[in-house]
């Protein structure tokens, strides 16, 4: 492939898998933790952190991992005290973020344009430690998220009975906001930081349209981010369009796709689960003559029920009983 | 030591409100109690307190011969809740809510051992949702949800269990099945103390019976005959009727 024949665009490519994989893992315990938009104000935060690196001549990533860390401690902190005094709190906190960083990017002498490839990112010209800091940092959050799984998912369905099950769960929501927070630094070079969310949360919902569980979620919402990623770069390889606007259109596609898939999925599986058994049913015979015959390709869909199986039939259930059928 | 739950001189209040009032409680090893008392009595209140969900504004409590402030041994204990509805919102499946039983034993970082992943199996075969065990709890109805929740509490095997209501809107056919699976549990050593309005099909585990009356435990001895039930729970009966199954049988 000649694609992979420029060096900054095989970097372009590593980076957009890492991070397509990492943004939707985190992004799946902020869905169900309903702080959708928790990444956009952390995205916010970064700004600053960014600014306080270019004034300091530090590496932008590194100083936005701490300033985001330390914003996204305090956000967890102030959620967990109040709930409308928190969402002021919370604004507040993101204003700060954005002004703040634009003040100090201006002072460190940095250019719009600078501002402009952390906001839009700039993924073509990511260096070649940028990379490894992008790979490090999106392995170390996706092996947490899948490692810790069983934690997070309990801590998050029933918080209540994740105490009780002794799990320590303020350090888990803790750990879920820091890792949301180095997720937005690690994305900030591939879809900027106006995107990143949308990278942490579409994947997220395209995949609960398909989904029944919570880990087929988390993982078909890694391969749909990864999928998006890889796809926008390429894309804006051979045309000439923004990578990071790409990458979230192309997400956004996937949702729309899936959507009316997702709907025939669900009427499908809700016809075809099993019915109840319920031992003490009457014996009712089908009342008029039935001249059709019932098999695995007659058409009627077919539903197990306990040792056997009804055939749905003009809204009756007809299931084999010697040699004639019983209503179910 | 020999009681698994001890409350002594216990009080709880909730924004202020004194909700749990000087409760003596104790419930010795192995022993079925059921906690009774009419909607708002504080029964909830006072499992969540047991639970540690709930802040005791004071009083000496015990669970399983430890201090309360010191309990660590989370895997002993089991807990349906009143309100949980196995469907927070979030995808989960069957197999997954019931899972999380085992997390207090499970080890960091490590699929779920043979040996849990049988103690899931024998949970979800106690309350008869093995075949659907891979739908979205989103899908099931109230009554399966409740037996999921049920499940998941099996599922950690505890020592000390309680439920909240576990048989509210939970069939009659199912109430057995619950019974069936609290039996041998019990013959084998575990407490269970149970809230309920009605014993139905539990009625011949339970030794004793402790009723509250806000907020205040006001008879505390063995079952009641079915001919003095009426005076414990003639006030919130009519309340309560409309999601009793008709089949609920048991006069409470
Ligand atoms: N969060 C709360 N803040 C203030 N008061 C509360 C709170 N939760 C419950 N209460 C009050 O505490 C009292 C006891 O409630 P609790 O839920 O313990 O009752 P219960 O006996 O479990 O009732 P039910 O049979 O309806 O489940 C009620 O009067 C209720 O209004
Ligand atoms: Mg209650």
């Amino acid at each position: 492939m000649s694609i992979l024949q420029y060096d900054f665009m095989v970097r372009a490519l590593l980076a957009a898998l890492f991070t397509g994989l990492a943004a939707p893992a985190v992004g799946t315990y902020l869905v169900q933790r309903r702080l959708a938009l928790m990444g956009d104000g952390i995205g916010h935060i970064a700004v600053t952190g960014v600014g306080l690196g270019l004034l300091t001549g530090q590496s932008p990533v590194l100083t936005a991992v701490i300033v985001t860390v330390l914003g996204a401690t305090l956000i967890e902190v102030v959620r967990e005290r109040g709930r409308t005094s928190g969402d002021v709190a919370l604004a507040l906190l993101f204003y700060g973020g954005i002004a703040g960083g634009v003040l100090v990017i201006g002072l460190a002498g940095g250019s719009a344009q600078t501002l402009q490839s952390y906001l839009f990112g700039s993924i073509t010209t990511v260096s070649v430690t940028d990379v490894w800091t992008v790979i490090a940092l999106a392995a170390g959050v996706v092996f947490l998220a899948l490692g810790l799984a069983p934690q997070l998912f309990a801590v998050c369905q029933d918080e209540d009975y994740a105490k009780v099950a002794g799990l320590p769960v303020r350090f888990y929501n803790l750990l879920t906001s820091v890792l949301a927070a180095v997720t937005v630094t690690v994305a900030m070079r591939t879809v900027g930081l106006l995107l990143v969310s949308a990278l942490m949360v579409v994947p997220v919902a395209t995949a609960q349209q398909l989904t029944k569980g919570f880990k087929a979620t988390i993982l078909a919402a890694m391969g749909l981010g990864a999928l998006a990623s890889l796809g926008g770069v390429v894309t804006s390889f051979y045309v000439d369009v923004a990578p990071g606007a790409t990458i979230v259109l192309l997400a956004l596609a996937g949702f729309a796709a899936a959507w009316p898939v997702g709907s025939l999925l669900r009427h499908r599986r809700h016809a075809g689960a099993p019915f109840e058994v319920d031992p003490g049913l009457p014996h009712l015979s089908v009342p008029e003559d039935h001249r059709h015959t019932h098999g695995v390709d007659c058409g009627h869909v077919a539903v197990r029920h306990g040792d056997h199986v009804d055939y749905v039939h003009d809204g009756h259930r007809h299931a084999h009983h010697g040699d004639h059928y019983d209503e179910h | 030591m020999t009681t698994a739950i001890a409350v002594r001189d216990g009080n709880i209040a909730l924004g202020g409100r004194p909700v749990v009032r000087g409760v003596d409680l104790s419930v010795r090893r192995g022993e079925v109690v059921a906690l009774l008392g009419s909607n708002g009595s504080g029964k909830t209140t006072l499992v969540r307190g047991l639970m540690g969900l709930v802040p005791w504004s004071s009083g000496d409590v015990q669970l399983l011969g430890t201090p309360q402030r010191r309990f660590n041994e989370w895997h002993r204990l089991g807990y349906v809740p009143q309100e949980g509805s196995a469907n927070s919102g979030i995808p989960a499946t069957v197999l997954e809510v019931v899972s999380s039983g085992r997390l207090s034993r499970r080890r960091l970082l490590l699929p779920l051992p043979r040996r849990d992943r049988d103690a899931v199996r024998a949970a979800l075969r106690a309350v008869e949702l093995e075949d659907q065990q891979h739908d979205a709890v989103s899908q099931l109805s109230g009554g399966q949800q409740q037996r999921v929740l049920i499940a998941r509490a099996l599922a950690g095997e505890p020592d000390l269990l309680v439920l909240d209501e576990p048989n509210a809107g939970v069939d009659r056919h199912n109430q057995v099945g619950l019974a069936a699976t609290l039996r041998p549990m019990v013959e084998s050593g575990a407490t269970v103390l149970l809230v309920l309005h009605e014993m139905g099909p539990l009625a011949e585990l339970i030794d004793r019976v402790v009723v509250l009356r806000h907020g205040r435990v006001t008879y505390d001895g063995i079952p009641p005959t079915d001919d003095s039930l009426d005076e414990f729970h003639s006030h919130h009966h009519s309340r309560h009727q409309r999601d009793r199954t008709p089949l609920g049988g048991g006069p409470l």
